[in-house]
């Protein structure tokens, strides 16, 4: 218990944090340089949000990423938290060959996963944009949930379910009132995850998005590939408050829900 | 008993539908495309031209990035992940550690081609420390820090997870039987935690050699990974073929490196 109070460890901490921070702190202090680089401070200017704002494209380009990461999060985690019970419930070697199955896409590197999905969508002759973009999130995203799930699923003792059938619950009842309450903490941590895998993912969304339809990522991609411009900064900072919003978010309901979860660890 | 089979069967169609449309089809779908040449014939022509130098000079370089890029992020995400755990509210320092993992990958990227350019924050620094201006951009060096930049929460995650939930009496009792901290460290902790390591290796590793966006954006087209080479395949040269040719080798070595972790996990139990 030593170690709390070591300098050396606190320090190494905080130099993770500091690397961790900078580039982003870095890109919102230069959204507000009116010199147009990120080198060289030239004075105060709330231009590149304004020309931000003044970007209907852009607005539009964001409000599919969103509807794009939400949707894409819900639907995958209701497959994946139905999925894992499933998974539970087969015998042994069942479930090591459904878990294998399960990896393949968390660890497919993304170029193979947008490069199948592309072959798959255009074999089926299905037109790029919009849907194509929300399956590919939605089957990248489904693994995961199940990886969040099934360990509190194994955390939850058998004799329960047992327990609960044998005072006559039925099927609906065990899910609603002892399955879900139990793994809620890992159905959060799926959905968040989700969301964090559709906003953040770029390679599968370049392969199977066509030509009218874009994301936040690949919209970056082709103006980063441009060069500096400090739109993109300006996008930035408003895109790491928005994140921080989603964190405390998240935190506050992980705390609420964890206070179930404290009293398993003790 | 039946109508809990039924349950359960219930609970797994949309699961498995998935599992036969999004993992299954596409897979056998690229293995397809690889037996199909430019001209759309099917041939071997794409796995002769792999076992070309260029190629195989082209994998080799891939699979040292990313070898490099896992052993850097697991060197620097270890003792993060061990030093947080011993941190009051332990649970918020992992989230603002994980909060940089969900600002957007590529505003990352962007962020160090500012950082790195030739007048970027970075050169300034080596200018007042001596050193002098470097080109630092399109280099091994970015390319390599960048990505273990980004992929550092990753790893800190999975070994995280795994040391927190190491039951602090296996600790007391290593302490109650003489072990010094360094022995207790390496007989107790870390073979406790080395599935979590693993998993933030298979995290990592893999993902690492299929950065196209990094290696377009950070090293400027001086580091070809796999990655690249099948994006190119893809949407530039529109070779189908050749791209789902490496693309088979991807996911031959994904499969060598999924059956090796869970082998070795079987072997530890």
């Amino acid at each position: 218990m030593k170690k709390k109070s070591s300098p050396f460890a606190n320090l190494f901490l905080i130099i993770i944090f500091l690397i961790l921070y900078a580039p982003i702190f870095y890109l919102i202090f230069y959204s507000f340089n009116s010199g147009g680089t990120m080198s060289g401070f030239d004075g105060f200017t709330l231009d590149w949000y304004q020309e931000l704002f003044q970007d209907t494209r852009l607005f539009i380009i964001v409000l599919n990423t969103i509807v794009v990461a939400l949707l894409s999060a819900l639907i995958s985690t209701i497959i994946g938290v139905f999925g894992a019970i499933a998974i539970r419930s087969f015998k042994k070697k069942q479930q090591n060959t459904l878990l294998s199955l399960n990896n393949v896409l968390i660890v497919s590197p993304d170029v193979i996963i947008g490069a199948s999905f592309l072959i798959l969508f255009t074999i089926a002759g299905f037109r790029l944009g919009f849907y194509s973009v929300l399956l590919s999130h939605i089957a990248f995203s489904v693994p995961i949930v199940v990886l969040m799930v099934l360990p509190k699923l194994y955390e939850m003792s058998p004799s329960l379910l047992d327990a609960a059938r044998d005072l006559g619950a039925n099927n609906w009842q065990v899910l609603t009132k002892v399955i879900l309450p139990y793994i809620t903490p890992g159905v959060f941590a799926g959905f968040f995850m989700a969301l964090t895998y559709s906003l953040d993912d770029f390679a599968v969304t370049f392969f199977v998005t066509g030509n009218g339809f874009s994301t936040l990522s690949v919209e970056i991609y082709s103006m980063a590939r441009q060069g500096i411009s400090l739109n993109i900064n300006a996008l930035s900072t408003i895109l790491f408050l928005a994140t921080i919003l989603l964190v405390v978010i998240y935190y506050f309901i992980t705390q609420r829900s964890g206070t179930r979860g404290v009293n398993f660890r003790k | 008993m039946n109508n809990h089979k039924l349950t359960r069967n219930l609970y797994m169609v949309p699961y498995a539908v998935w599992i036969l449309l999004f993992v299954i089809a596409p897979i056998l779908l690229v293995i397809y495309y690889s037996f199909i040449d430019i001209q759309g014939n099917f041939s071997f022509a794409n796995y002769e031209k792999f076992f070309t130098p260029v190629y195989l000079k082209m994998t080799l370089s891939s699979f040292w990035y990313a070898f490099l890029i896992t052993l850097f992020s697991l060197l620097v995400a270890y003792p993060t992940a061990y030093l947080l755990t011993k941190t009051k509210h332990k649970q918020l320092w992992l989230l603002l550690i994980i909060v940089p993992s969900w600002i957007n990958l590529l505003l990352k990227a962007y962020a160090f081609i500012g950082i790195f350019g030739t007048y970027g924050v970075a050169n300034s620094f080596l200018e007042v420390i001596g050193i002098g201006t470097q080109q630092l951009l399109f280099t091994d060096f970015s390319f390599i820090f960048v990505s273990v930049y980004i992929f550092i929460p990753f790893m800190i995650l999975p070994i995280f997870n795994a040391i927190d939930t190491i039951n602090p009496v296996l600790l007391d009792a290593a302490r109650d039987l003489g072990a010094s901290k360094w022995d207790t460290f390496r007989r107790v902790v870390f073979p406790l935690t080395m599935n979590g390591v693993k998993s933030g290796i298979q995290i990592v590793f893999i993902p690492a050699l299929s950065l196209f966006m990094l290696t377009r954006l950070i090293a400027g087209n001086r580091v070809i990974t796999l990655g690249t080479a099948i994006e190119q395949h893809f949407l530039v040269t529109q070779d189908w073929g050749m791209g789902a040719t490496i693309a088979v080798f991807l996911i031959i070595a994904m499969f060598l490196i999924m059956f090796l972790t869970s082998g070795f996990r079987k072997r530890g139990a």
